[in-house]
């Protein structure tokens, strides 16, 4: 029978390669504590959800300039404020730490402004999110809970269904993960909001899955294992066994994502670029970290 | 093996037909006798793909406790005036009444309060000479019941407010202590709405001090009295602006008083512009005591104060007896309609604060659905196309399976009524990608047995019982994140939550059930030798 295959037979020496992987890791990790530390400094780009603050979505029936648009508010006493246009569009969101009070209400001061200020261009609201502050700090503290909860619970599985071991090693992955894919979010700039925590939180469920594909496998090869020794080419054996799969199932992940990413629009945009990131770390860490610890952890114990 | 074969088989296609029967309404009206025997209910789409309003108000406790504390002390203060106890000083401290009197009318004291105030509690007492001051507070367990009271009383008159105000299936719920969840879909005119429920709607009368205008003017304003702002809004351009006014503290009449309140047309000063106003009428009480006020006080100006906003003040020019008033402040018919629908259903026990509003336009509403259905059709036919080209016959057993796992996923939210958001949307389309990974590693199993030159039909079974272990470890770990998603996520995140959850739980069902049972049946039928695969 003849099969159609992305690889085919490979002797890739993944043990190998751990020093060289490991190294990457080691940057991309520090990278996500440093954009952790920042997130907890509030230095990161947050979005309105966690710091308080309003976010108003506009569009513009003619053309307007982000320059326009930035010199009527900021000469009008909005001096705190963020303009981002959607590219293509005239479309531009409107962020500032400003809320409402019970004398001024952010939406309709900066609707005067405009009123005032841009008389001749007619545009539409298209959504606003005011947060006040306490209600910010919660909706982060609840992110945090949820973070904590799930790997908690992810953790508990895994050691439950394989052993200690490998449950350890694949929570470091898990971790490495979700820390990668901060990091790379903040280097990017791009902004922080609940949609991104739960992509934190899918990833974290989502780069298990393969992992898990691989530790059933090392696993399944480990009970028929005769001598010690060859604890790495076993571990080797599994994942090229295995490695069709781990590509293919992250492949239709991948490709669903990147429909999403590129008709999803505005709003889904940045949560579809945090699960195509995370679906290729969580790939690439099943392979290059939670297999490799494992053979660090055994090989130390003998 | 083959009855097994038709009763799964049976299995499969009663829940397509459910499913389908309940999808029906998103697609097509039925007509006629139909009409009656077809379910009618449409997938609930959530605020974000509607529009809409998603508001979180919070009542102010602190405000509410001084309110109630100087209600005690104002009724207490009358009670002593009444009975005739000569008090030397009274006050407020916190959330307790301070009273100093003379020892010998204490006793006098203790029985006022054991009849008409049982629910103060003493708390300490300092003698000086022949005074004593007494400290009367409200018990915990009283200041409890009153929070709780308040935020019901609240809820009770935003809903109110809601329901005569027009919106068509509104959510009003407390959450936590102090805070209420207001969702407003498809409402047209958010800032109207937002006013309508930000207002306390506290309304008073008070007599204006002519006499001190001056004086406050130059900054000293006497004792019992007060200074507001008067609202005066030009006919014309509608711009309103505002002046100081002088007014005694204390109010003559409040809203609590009040009966009914409506818009009229008043004749005005001629046909065109006739002004509207909010006519409101009084109970018995509020009635006599406006024709007291009134017949004492003509010539003077009687202030309509508003949530301490003055609205009017003017002048009594006779005694007014029946009970009736009205309410002018060049109102545009919005206005004097939700005036008349506040003062109706009464002030809210103490201020709300609009903690968190989320405003959805209908617009980006119908963007975001037509994004998402779009996205979701491309991820689809991307998956179909690939398992197809991949694993040739048998993927397209995966796409059968992976529509399958759409209908139902779709079938179960409508028949549950969950709410469908476009986080969900993103949810259905990444459990497609997810979902079809389940015949993946099925498929990859069977191929590795076929390699080692097991029959088609060992290499089958052998494949599924062999990865369903690593499937269900795969996805476990998935819904344990989208439970903590469930449980401590908002509206939006919910449907993410929902979308995923449930999607993966269902492919657990249409892959094994599903393609392995296109699988048994070709293998039945057919004993192929070589698997397309």
């Amino acid at each position: 029978m003849e099969f159609r295959e992305i690889v085919k037979d490979t002797k890739i020496d993944f043990i190998g390669m751990r020093n060289k992987t490991f190294v990457l890791s080691t940057v991309l990790v520090l990278l996500g504590i440093v954009g952790f530390i920042m997130v907890s400094m509030g230095k990161a780009n947050l979005s309105e959800d966690f710091t308080g603050g309003t976010n108003l979505l506009i569009s513009f029936r003619q053309s307007v300039g982000i320059g326009e648009v930035r010199d009527a508010l900021m000469n009008n006493g909005m001096h705190d404020v963020q303009i981002q246009q959607v590219s293509g569009t005239n479309e531009f969101f409107i962020k500032t730490k400003l809320t409402d009070t019970k004398e001024e209400k952010v939406i309709e001061k900066i609707q005067q402004i405009f009123a005032a200020h841009l008389q001749d261009k007619k545009y539409d609201l298209l959504s606003s999110n005011m947060v006040g502050p306490a209600v910010g700090k919660t909706l982060k503290n609840h992110a945090i809970i949820a973070i904590v909860l799930s790997l908690i619970g992810i953790i508990i599985y895994i050691a439950w269904r394989f052993n200690f071991v490998f449950g350890v090693a694949a929570t470091i992955a898990t971790f490495h993960d979700v820390l990668v894919l901060l990091g790379l979010f903040f280097v990017l700039g791009r902004e922080m909001n609940i949609l991104f925590i739960t992509a934190l939180l899918t990833i974290a469920g989502y780069s298990l899955t393969d992992t898990v594909v691989v530790y059933d496998r090392i696993r399944e090869n480990m009970a028929k294992m005769k001598a010690k020794s060859d604890l790495g080419a076993v571990i080797n054996n599994s994942i090229n066994e295995v490695l069709s799969r781990t590509i293919i199932t992250s492949m239709t992940v991948v490709l669903v994502i990147a429909a999403l990413l590129v008709l999803g629009g505005k709003v889904l945009f940045d949560f579809s670029l945090a699960l195509l990131i995370g679906v290729l770390i969580g790939t690439y860490s099943s392979i290059f970290v939670a297999s490799p610890l494992i053979y660090l952890w055994r090989k130390k114990l003998r | 093996m083959l009855k097994s074969l038709k009763l799964r088989f049976i299995l499969i296609l009663v829940f397509l037909v459910i499913f389908i029967v309940f999808l029906l309404p998103n697609a097509y009206e039925p007509e006629g006798e139909l009409k009656k025997y077809l379910p009618s209910s449409k997938i609930h789409l959530g605020l974000d793909l509607k529009g809409g309003m998603d508001l979180l108000l919070e009542l102010d406790m602190v405000k509410l406790m001084e309110n109630m504390v100087g209600r005690k002390f104002n009724a207490l203060k009358d009670a002593m005036i009444t009975d005739g106890i000569r008090f030397l000083g009274l006050d407020k401290k916190d959330y307790s009444v301070l009273v100093t009197i003379r020892s010998d009318q204490r006793e006098k004291l203790d029985n006022l309060i054991g009849n008409k105030f049982p629910e103060l509690k003493a708390g300490d007492s300092k003698v000086e000479g022949d005074t004593v001051q007494l400290e009367f507070l409200l018990p915990e367990k009283e200041l409890s019941t009153i929070k709780d009271n308040a935020v019901h009383q609240a809820l009770e008159t935003i809903r109110n407010r809601i329901d005569q105000f027009g919106v068509s299936e509104p959510v009003i719920v407390q959450q936590g202590a102090n805070q209420i969840v207001v969702q407003l879909p498809g409402i047209k005119d958010p800032q109207r709405a937002l006013k309508l429920l930000g207002e306390t709607a506290q309304l008073e009368f008070k007599l204006v001090d002519e006499e001190n205008m001056s004086k406050a003017q130059a900054g000293q304003i006497p004792d019992g009295d007060e200074l507001l702002m008067e609202r005066r809004k030009n006919r014309d351009t509608g711009v309103a602006t505002t002046s100081p006014i002088l007014l005694k503290k204390q109010s003559v009449l409040t809203g609590d008083l009040l009966t009914d309140a409506r818009v009229q047309y008043g004749s005005g000063r001629g046909g065109i512009g006739s002004e509207i106003a909010v006519g409101i009428e009084f109970n018995k009480e509020g009635g006599e005591r406006f024709d007291k006020v009134t017949a004492e006080n003509v010539e003077k100006r009687l202030a309509i104060v508003l949530d301490n906003v003055v609205y009017s003040a003017p002048q009594i020019r006779q005694r007014i007896s029946g009970g009736k008033a009205q309410i002018t402040g060049n109102f545009t018919v919005d206005e004097a309609t939700d005036l008349a629908n506040v003062l109706r259903n009464g002030a809210l026990p103490a201020p709300v604060k609009v903690v968190h509003n989320l405003t959805i336009g209908p617009a980006l509403g119908q963007d975001s659905i037509r994004m998402g259905m779009q996205a979701a059709i491309l991820g689809v036919i991307l998956v179909i196309i690939f398992m197809i080209f991949y694993y040739k016959l048998s993927g397209i057993v995966a796409d059968i399976a992976l529509f399958l796992n759409l209908i139902y996923l779709l079938g179960v939210f409508n028949i549950f009524n969950f709410t469908m958001t476009l986080p969900g949307i993103a949810g259905i389309i990444l459990t497609m990608g997810i979902g079809v990974d389940t015949n993946v590693i099925i498929f990859e199993r069977i191929r590795e047995e076929l390699r080692l030159g097991k029959t088609v039909r060992a290499a089958i079974d052998t494949g599924y019982s062999r990865a369903w272990l690593t499937i269900i470890d795969a996805h476990v770990t998935t819904l344990i994140t989208t439970a903590v998603l469930f449980i401590f996520g908002t509206g939006p995140i919910q449907g993410f939550a929902l979308t995923l959850g449930i999607g993966i739980v269902i492919n657990l069902f249409t892959a094994v059930f599903g393609s392995k049972l296109i699988f048994d049946w070709v293998v039945i039928k057919y004993k192929p030798r070589s698997l397309s695969i």
